[in-house]
């Protein structure tokens, strides 16, 4: 591989805002209650939307009868499947680059049956939310209840009903790889180490649910669309692509997001129906999943079940990594990013950190009658990360190793990039050693030993868990674009000097409360030369942004924030060049700092950016003839060098676990990541903590209940446990720091990392406390009750 | 019961004369009827926090409690403690500490906390932890959150 050098200029520009805690400029509104989110949009004749959904995992539909709903005072329509599907086309969530995968055409309302508990069939308007509510208990559906699949271990077995029989199966894809030679290291290696991974079905519970208005008006067949999407340009083109409008009239506007986390980045049916109603009726229609729907509605994660082997020398040598994955995904793959990325993502990580050469791995992804399950924060990321680290750390324990030492020996060693994985992933710049020595020394490891084995004595149980991991960060075009989704993959920013010498920014990556503004402020800032509140930040409204892709698979800073860079840099020229026109010198001796014109080397002031503005708008005529001032610049970037900015990280757990109870305290927790270039240290740090938290959910609280008919059976907040503040511990953070050099800026995604290794370094910690007895777990999430089997107590 | 329900209560500490579907609870009456939008709806049966509102001196939720329930109360919202810099350190603290993310849970969450410095200013970080723990957080962690309640306390104790 050639080196690529990056031009680090942005980091050297005096006055820089890179690498500063530079607070949130949208974070004082918010803490005052005066977001705009979607709830609180409010049009005139706006009508409220609900849906009757299935009661059955499976079930046909003979007939509807709206007229008791209909005839209700307040009820506007009620819409059934045919009447919907003759105003939109169906999608299918399939992508070319995911060879094989296949799924049913899915309409907004289901034509012939429903396929999972919680579908939305027939759609409610009212003048009030209420009254549609009341109105949906009156439509009648008469069903006919079919057999549900809901174990997806025997899915694809001969005698398990079809959700779609067009289908042929109920197997949506399989990924199959095999790189080097498995059985010879088998053969060669002195132990070979098994053990099966479950990971229980969760979900995003953002504490703002799904929701949008739709507003169709119909003489210049205009669609606006209030949305609490994460990718505005997306939903853009899928809304008029299947409802057969022109693109440019469909309007997507996203304001405040109350956290998404990939829930809100995907193609739901209720959405796309609400949108119809609004066509149809040509009003505003509102709706807002409520959170009993959003725990069917929304999309689910993980549920994998993961067969896999290491093989390892005396020598504490890794030789080969083996799985077998199954997830099931519901009954459609989810458009347009499809269900199978979450296993391909776990196909392609298994092993991440370490040299080896020999793996295999067949992932079956098979439909389901539940709900459907696709990308959630850190995608893939905690199952192959909690794989590959059980494996070694039970590896490690065969061998006698220390589990710190075992990981260091089989790292890729810093000095040792570029290189590649096993899968053939290309590695631009690693520090798994730096992380690990960094955390080691955080949590003063062999002090936290001693005092671990001194409580055992005294009959307390307490473990340490190590976790390493790679991270896929800053997508490119390689992610979903080249299978044929039309997500962008570069993203653009326009940066406007007004005639007060200030900067507009335009972007097309979007905040949810990851900070996007403040780091987008801060590259603008430091970029053209001006403090962060001469900016004003438009984001989220696809008639006023660059084409972009938006925020998800830690793309916001790196994609985004680089463009910014760009444009920032560009326009920085452009003011130079209308300051040397007017001082009568070369601009290359002019910079602009804290906002004024300056001379470079002496920094001598002289001339302010308002002036500028003010000659350029409002006196050209006094320009030397022949020059026009240009005081907007539009730059675009994607990655080309490498397909994904890989990053990396360390974690460790120290908990303790009640014998008695089999309750789990989590005592302690670190995370020493990579993120290359850190813009906000104050926003990382948050991103590691929250997403650390968000992994902690899955591996102790957090499951979607199904029983043996599909039926979710904890689907509200008082029965499906999310992490709340007094089962927490402190989260310490750390940092390696490995720039990019696909951009200047150098900084890859750091939104994903903590949910990434924090399910592993808990598992190997609850695994360390239980090794006096003889027990292991490796079923998320480890419930109390779990940990009482493991110890034979139930 | 009837249908619908005269009520008459202080809002933000301005007097509000309303004819409200009995049914309605109060946290719809304060973003539908009076625009009071800083109040969110997290999950309408009592768990996340989000609506949590100053009813009468203590919180409550908003979605547990009916508009009619609130009738001669006094209700803080969001909105008026803003407005009167009750709680400005702590809302200063939640920014420069980055204890906001999405802002979605912050509303409910600065009423709780700003009982429990009113009730027990000197809590340790157990007992903030406890006390917000009726308060679901997806983005922070919660840390960021403990951390801006003691900076709020050192400063204001400093000021």
């Amino acid at each position: 591989m050639n080196e690529v050098v990056a031009d680090r200029w942005i980091l050297d520009r005096p006055n820089s805002y890179i690498g500063r805690s530079v607070p949130r400029p949208n974070a004082p509104r918010l803490a005052e209650g005066r977001g705009t989110f979607v709830d609180d949009i409010e049009l005139k004749r706006m009508l409220h939307a609900t849906y009757v959904r299935s009661p059955y995992a499976h079930a046909r539909i003979k007939s509807i009868d709206p007229a008791a709903a209909k005839a209700l005072p307040g009820v506007v329509a009620v819409v059934t499947p045919q009447e919907m599907a003759k105003i939109h086309d169906p999608w299918v969530g399939v992508l070319t680059h995911l060879e094989g995968i296949k799924s049913a055409p899915q309409y907004a309302l289901p034509l012939e049956k429903a396929t999972w508990q919680g579908e939305a069939v027939v759609a409610v308007v009212a003048n009030t939310r209420a009254t549609a509510e009341d109105a949906a208990a009156l439509v009648e559906i008469d069903w006919e209840v079919l057999p549900p699949v809901t174990d997806a271990e025997t899915a694809t077995e001969g005698e398990t009903p079809l959700i779609h029989n067009d289908l042929g199966d109920n197997q949506a894809w399989q990924r199959k790889a095999d790189f080097g030679d498995v059985d010879a290291a088998y053969a060669d290696a002195d132990h070979v180490v098994e053990e099966t991974f479950v990971f229980g079905r969760h979900t995003g519970v953002c504490l703002e649910s799904r929701g949008l208005v739709a507003d169709f008006e119909p003489s210049e067949e205009q669609l606006t669309v209030w949305h609490n999407n994460q990718c505005p340009h997306m939903v853009q083109n899928i809304l008029a692509d299947k409802f057969r409008l022109e693109e440019h009239k469909v309007r997507v506007i996203t304001r405040d997001v109350g956290g998404s986390f990939g829930i809100k980045v995907h193609t739901y049916a209720d959405e796309v129906a609400t949108v119809g109603l609004s066509i149809m009726l040509k009003r505003p229609v509102k709706y807002i999943a409520d959170r009993l729907e959003s725990f069917v509605g929304d999309i689910h994660a993980r549920d994998h079940r993961v067969k896999g082997k290491i093989s390892v020398k005396n020598d504490g040598t890794i030789t080969a990594f083996e799985i077998d994955d199954l997830t099931g995904i519901g009954p459609y793959s989810m458009y347009p990013r499809t269900s199978g990325i979450e296993a391909n993502q776990v196909v392609n990580m298994i092993g991440g950190p370490y040299r080896f050469d020999n793996y295999r791995a067949v992932a079956n992804v098979v439909y389901q009658n539940k709900a459907m399950m696709c990308q959630y924060r850190a995608v893939g990321h905690p199952i192959k990360c909690a794989v590959t680290e059980g494996l070694v750390d039970k590896a490690a324990k065969i061998l006698g190793m220390d589990p710190a030492e075992f990981r260091q020996k089989n790292f890729h060693s810093d000095d040792s990039y570029p290189t590649k994985s096993a899968q053939g992933m290309p590695f631009e710049n690693l520090s798994h050693e730096e992380c690990m020595k960094k955390m080691l020394e955080a949590m003063d490891y062999n002090a936290l030993k001693a005092d671990r084995d001194a409580k055992r004595k005294d009959g307390i149980y307490r473990g340490i868990g190590f976790a390493s991991f790679i991270e896929v960060t800053n997508p490119s075009a390689m992610f979903y674009g080249v299978g044929g989704a039309r997500i962008s993959a570069q993203d653009g920013a326009t940066l406007r000097l007004d005639a007060k010498g200030n900067v507009f920014i335009s972007t097309g990556a979007t905040e949810q409360g990851q900070g996007m503004e403040a780091v987008i402020s801060q590259v603008a800032a430091t970029a053209v030369g001006v403090p962060p509140e001469r900016l004003k930040i438009i984001t989220g409204d696809t008639e006023h942004t660059p084409y972009g892709g938006g925020t998800w698979g830690s793309r916001a800073a790196g994609i985004g924030g680089e463009a910014v860079a760009q444009a920032g840099r560009q326009l920085r020229v452009q003011i130079l060049e209308a300051a040397a026109a007017m001082l009568q010198e070369d601009a290359s001796t002019l910079d602009i700092r804290n906002g004024v014109v300056v001379d470079t080397d002496t920094d001598n002031e002289r001339i302010s950016l308002d002036e500028i503005g003010r000659i350029c708008y409002y006196r050209p005529d006094t320009l030397p003839d022949g020059f026009q001032a240009e005081l907007v610049a539009t730059k675009h970037y994607v990655p080309r060098k490498f397909p994904f900015a890989f990053t990396n990280g360390a974690q460790a757990s120290y908990l303790e676990v009640d014998v008695e109870t089999g309750f789990i305290n989590l005592i302690n927790h670190w995370c020493v990541e990579d993120c290359g270039t850190v813009i906000n240290p104050l926003l990382v740090d948050e991103q590691i903590r929250g997403g650390v938290v968000q992994g902690l959910g899955g591996a102790l609280w957090e499951e979607c209940l199904y029983d043996d008919q599909g039926q979710m059976l904890n689907a509200n907040m008082a029965d499906y446990l999310v992490p709340m503040a007094a089962e927490l511990p402190d989260i310490e953070c750390g940092h390696a720091v490995s720039p990019t050099s696909d951009s200047d800026l150098g900084a890859k995604g750091a939104g994903e990392a903590g949910t990434c290794g924090a399910p592993a370094a808990v598992m190997n910690a609850l695994n360390d406390a239980l090794s006096p007895f003889d027990a292991r777990m490796t079923s998320m999430p480890f419930t109390p009750k779990k940990v009482l089997q493991a110890l034979n107590k139930i | 019961m009837d249908m619908y329900s005269d009520i008459t209560l202080t809002v933000n500490g301005e007097s509000v004369t309303r004819c409200v579907e009995s049914r309605t609870n109060l946290v719809d009456f304060l973003r539908y009827e009076l625009g009071l939008t800083g109040s969110h709806v997290g999950c309408e049966h009592g768990v996340c926090g989000a609506c949590t509102i100053r009813m009468d001196g203590r919180i409550v939720r908003g979605c547990l409690t009916l508009a009619a329930q609130a009738e001669g109360a006094e209700v803080w919202t969001i909105e008026g403690v803003s407005e009167t810099n009750e709680i400005r350190p702590l809302q200063k603290a939640f920014v420069e500490r980055n204890a906001l993310q999405c802002g979605f849970c912050t509303p409910g969450m600065l009423l709780t906390i700003a009982e429990l410095m009113e009730r027990k200013p000197d809590a340790s970080r157990e007992e903030i932890r406890e006390f917000i723990s009726g308060n679901f957080c997806r983005c922070t962690g919660y840390q960021a959150i403990v951390d801006a309640v003691e900076i709020a306390r050192e400063k204001g104790a400093n000021s």
